[in-house]
Formats: structure tokens, sequence, C-alpha cells
């Protein structure tokens, strides 16, 4: 099968464990893995067969069969890199908080997205709950959705915790643009209990229609599980949605697939998993739209 | 010892926020903070029970809009100065900055007791808006002295007046506090403070242990009133510290007045060790827990302490509240161990 070349910015644990997301894939092939500097990431690539660089986003740009870029470095450097990709006519799927472009969970916008250059992942702890607020709010409304994040310490980088507030912010600005709720609002505790606890999401969302029969919550709820775990199998409920008058709760636990980062860093793996199904679905379209002969 | 200077916190309006379920009117902080301002404490906290921003599903809402109670404060507040709480994951800078136009001045960061560099970045913006600044590390039964040092050094370097160390579950015994206070006086640059729940009828007894150990800042609530079987009681630890010759400034009768006039009509229960806040301190439970655990046994028809013990193995920590309803639907549905 036709594949579309993907480069990756950034040879941290994100990017390592998205190269292996990539070596899994149907649709994507490695084009490039770039850093900005020797590490172990890049001689981990180098080691695997994948091209690499040390100069970042440019040596990215120069390639021209790569049609597809993921970021994951920092919301500074995408500021930085995001013109230059675009320039070179390449998706960028961003995973820092830059949000240069709209904000994508797979499951609930991504096929309202298509012409978009660059699309945002959003944080873990939106694309694990995200779909859920929207599945409630699709057939119940939704004037107030909150959810709580708990992450195991072991799984929060630097980045995450020298600013928790970009963690919070977005996720409350990507409930209300994209899982359609009227005000979000978002919590993350880390927890750093040994062995590292799976990353558990609760989502709380006061609805709009009280008179929603509460098997059609359910219902919508259950959907959507399925769907994400297509690309994320460790995705389950802990607790199905329960319904207190105009209150419903649903918790989710997510277990990684532990590509390169452990099972217990499911924040980790589900952005990272998103990240790669959206570039599969562009690439599907890609595919179909060149009939792969510029492959 | 006798004649050192020891600062009393108030945090009748904020740790004691939990007891009433978020319901404090400003009617009542206008009463409150007047009069404990007239008493000589050196700061009084006030904020949602969670901290800025905690007015949620998972923590409660609050009943009035906290920055409202903030203003209500710092109307009435002359000497003393006027602290928020923020858990960063929870409270954000910008709710920092709207509580500081309303009138607060201080702000204690809190973190749990392994996790302080999460704390920088408040910090930081706390010190830019010119506050007061606490670190403050939540659940230090959970780690010993040397790690919680560790830690307490990072929230200095970031900038902190002071740090405090909070028994959050009351489970700590004397020599405990006496070992973590220790280690923190004796490496820190800052002064230390001490925060207790009485669950296991300790806080007083540790509250003036944590100042025999080096601690010259201490938390207290009229009444005791706060999370689980609540904090220190001022108006006692205003009495023992005033018999053990220490200087903190306080109007002794005045406290007790405060205790006996104003706070029966705002008290919504008892404040007393029940079976819930005995296993609270008895399993190492954030206090903050125990009337969601309540609330859920009664939804769920389960024994709260069932629920308190499992809370407990399972090593939540502060801020996950809401997890309280995982472990009782599990329960509930007869997953004795769950995970």
């Amino acid at each position: 099968m036709k594949r579309i070349k993907a480069g990756i910015i950034g040879p941290g644990n994100i990017g390592t464990d998205l190269m292996y997301k990539v070596f899994r894939s149907e649709r994507l092939e490695m084009g490039m893995m770039a850093g900005v500097v020797e590490s172990e990431g890049i001689r981990r690539a180098a080691s695997m067969g994948v091209k690499t660089s040390v100069e970042g986003a440019e040596a990215v740009a120069r390639e021209n069969d790569i049609k597809i870029v993921f970021e994951a470095t920092s919301a500074a450097a995408h500021q930085k890199n995001a013109p230059l990709l675009r320039e070179a006519g390449k998706m960028a799927i961003d995973l820092t908080p830059a949000a240069v472009g709209p904000y994508c969970v797979p499951c609930v916008n991504l096929d309202k997205l298509s012409g978009e250059p660059n699309i945002n992942m959003v944080t873990c702890g939106g694309q694990a709950t995200i779909p859920i607020v929207y599945a409630i709010s699709r057939v119940a409304g939704a004037s107030y959705a909150e959810i709580v994040a708990c992450i195991s310490s072991k799984s929060a980088g630097p980045g995450t915790r020298a600013n928790m507030d970009e963690f919070t912010e977005t996720t409350s600005k990507a409930i209300e643009a994209v899982g359609g709720a009227d005000r979000g609002k978002a919590i993350i505790v880390l927890n750093p209990a040994e062995p590292p606890l799976m990353m558990t999401n609760t989502v709380i969302v006061r609805a709009k229609d009280k008179g929603v029969a509460p098997e059609r919550i359910t219902e919508s709820v259950t959907a959507m599980v399925g769907e994400i775990r297509q690309y994320v199998p460790g995705y389950k409920l802990r607790v199905p949605p329960m319904i207190d008058g105009d209150k419903v709760t649903v918790i989710i636990e997510v277990q990684g697939q532990g590509d390169f980062l452990p099972p217990y860093s499911g924040n980790l793996d589900i952005i990272n998993s998103a990240a790669v199904a959206a570039a599969e679905k562009l690439a599907a379209g890609m595919l179909a739209g060149l009939g792969g002969e510029a492959l | 010892m006798s004649g050192q200077k020891i600062h009393l916190v108030d945090t009748t309006l904020r740790d004691g926020s939990h007891a009433v379920r978020h319901s404090f009117t400003e009617a009542q902080v206008s009463a409150i903070a007047g009069a404990l301002d007239k008493c000589g404490v050196s700061i009084i906290e006030i904020s949602h029970g969670d901290g800025l921003g905690g007015s949620s599903y998972t923590y409660g809402f609050s009943q009035v809009d906290e920055l409202r109670l903030i203003e209500a404060a710092s109307a009435v507040v002359k000497n003393a100065r006027l602290a928020v709480l923020l858990l960063p994951g929870i409270g954000t800078i910008e709710r920092l900055e709207e509580a500081r136009a309303a009138g607060a001045n201080a702000v204690r960061v809190a973190t749990h007791v392994t996790e302080a560099d999460v704390s920088a970045q408040h910090i930081a913006a706390a010190k830019k808006l010119g506050m007061f600044v606490t670190g403050f590390l939540m659940l230090s039964h959970m780690s010993e002295p040397g790690a919680i040092l560790e830690e307490a050094l990072k929230m200095e370097s970031y900038g902190s007046d002071y740090i405090n160390l909070a028994d959050s579950a009351g489970y700590l015994l004397p020599d405990g506090v006496r070992a973590r206070i220790e280690a923190l006086a004796g490496g820190l640059k800052v002064p230390v403070g001490f925060h207790a729940h009485n669950n296991l009828a300790m806080a007083v007894a540790n509250s003036l242990t944590a100042i025999e150990s080096g601690a010259t800042y201490v938390d207290a609530t009229l009444c005791g009133l706060g999370a689980g079987a609540g904090n220190t009681q001022i108006e006692v630890l205003a009495g023992v510290l005033q018999r053990k010759g220490y200087d903190t400034g306080l109007d002794f009768y005045g406290l007790m007045d405060i205790a006996e006039g104003i706070m029966p009509s705002i008290m919504q229960r008892p404040q007393v060790i029940d079976t819930g806040s005995l296993m609270l301190g008895y399993a190492g439970v954030y206090s903050s827990f125990l009337l969601h655990v309540y609330n859920a046994a009664e939804k769920f028809k389960l024994e709260p302490r069932d629920i308190l013990v499992e809370l407990g193995h399972r090593k939540m920590i502060g801020g996950q509240e809401d997890m309280i309803v995982d472990v009782s639907y599990q329960l509930s549905q007869g997953h004795g161990r769950a995970n």
C-alpha cells in the first residue's frame, strides 16, 4: 500500500513514541526525525533506519516528499516553525500548546477542518475528555462541562509542570469550542503513587435538555467510546453515564499502548494516537486525491 | 522559646469553607474577618476551600463567588494580610490577578508534597503582583523529612516568603511533625509554618510540637472549623501559647468571643471527630473528602468507612474528590478492591 511520508520535529519522548506509531501505520511512513542538537532520540531514530537531522524545521521543510509534519517541541518553537512549514506546503499537526491552527479532536471535528494547513491537538486531557463532552452535548446540550484529568507524576514532563495553566486554560477553551459546552472548566491533578496510576478522567456535564431519555445519552457516549478505541484500544469507561437530574457524570480510564512510553502514560498515548489518527485520515485523502502517482 | 514571635494564620474562611459546603456569605465574611483582624492574627485566608477556582461540581459550588467574599473581607481587614489559596491545576494566574484586584495581598500556593515544581509559575506570578507568598506542601505524611526538604527548597527558590507544611489528612503524630518541621527549619532560609487537622485529636498538640520544632507560622480556625474533624482551634491554641509564654499578639478573650458569638449561627454541623473523620486520620486520606464521601455513601448505599479505606489504598491525593464517585461505583458493583 502507498504511504505518505511524515516528518517529526522534536525527538524527545513524545516524538519518539510518535515515530513508533508511524512505524505501525498503514498510511504513513517516516520521512525524517529532526531535532536541533544531537540527542538520544536522534540516535535512536537513526539506528532504526530513519533519516535524521539536527537542523530542525528547516531540514524537514527541504524534504519534498514529506507531506505531514508532527511538531512535538514547544509552543515557542512551533510559533517559529509554523510559517516555515506552511510555505513549504506541509500539513502541520501541532502537539504543542502554540495553537497556531484550530483545535482538532479527530473523532469530533477532523472532517470540519479540511483545508486547514495547521491543526492543534489541544492537550492530553482534552483528547481524553472532549469526545465525551461532545457525545453528551450532541444529544442533550451542555450549558457547562467540567473535567478532572488525573495523570501519574511520572508521565508529566517538565513542560506540563512548568505551565499548569496552559493545560487548564487550553482544555477549558477546547471543551467549549470543540466539545460544544457553553462554558468549560478543566482541572488537572498529578498523582505520584507507585506503581504509577493509569490516567483517569472525570467528565461532568450540565445538560440543557433534562427531557432526554437516559438511554440516548448512554448510547451516544458508548458509540463515542467505540470510535476512540479504534485509535486508543486502552480507552475504557470506568463509570458509564450516571444521570442525576441535569448532571451527567462519566469516568474514563486510558491505558497507553506501550509503544515507546509505558502503559501508565495513557495521557501521552492518547494525544499521540489522536495526532496519528488525524494524520492517517489526511494521508488517506492525499492518497485518494493524488492517485498515488506523485509518490 | 519564651518570647518568640509566633504568627497565627486564620483559615476559617478557607479551610472552614469545606465544613459549611462553601456557603459563606458576604455578611458572614465581614463579621468574621473584621473581628479576627481586631484580635491580632497575622494572616487571614479566604477562598473556596479547594482554593481559587475551586467552585465546581467536583469540589462543590460556592454559594457566593469567592471574589465577592474577598472584597467583603478586604473592606474590613486593616492590619492582617489577606491571603488566598491557590492549587496549580485548579486555580490559575488569571484568577489570582482577579483576587489581587479584589483585595488579596498574599497567596498560599499549594501542591502535593512531592510535586513542588508545579508551583514555580504561580509563585513567580504572585511575586510579580507584589504579593506575600507562602509555598504550601500538602499531605506531608506521604513523604519523608529529607525528601520534603528538597521540595520545600524548590518553593523557596521560586520566591516563597515562608514554607507551610500541611498534615492534610490529620494523620501525623507529634514525632512525625517534629521530624518534618526540624528538617525544614534546619534546611531553609525562610520561616516555616504548619497546618494541622484534628482527625486524631492531635491538632493543638501537633501545632505546639511544630512551634517547639522551629515553626513560626501556624494555621488555625475559629472553633476548629475545617475539613474532616477540622483544624487547630484558634482560641484554644491562643490560650496554650499564652501559657507557654510565646508572643502571639493575640487577643485571647476576643477570639473566644468570636467563637461563641458568631460561629454557632454559621456552623452546619458540630465540629467533632466522628467516625468518618477518625477514619481519615487513621487511613491517611485528604480531609476535604469527608463530606463528599458522606454524599456518595448515601447515594450508593455504602458504608463511608469502606469508601475512605479504599481511597487510602489507592493513594488518592488532594483534588481527587472525583475519585470518590469512582470508588463508590466500583464498590457498588461488587468490585472490592478495584485495581
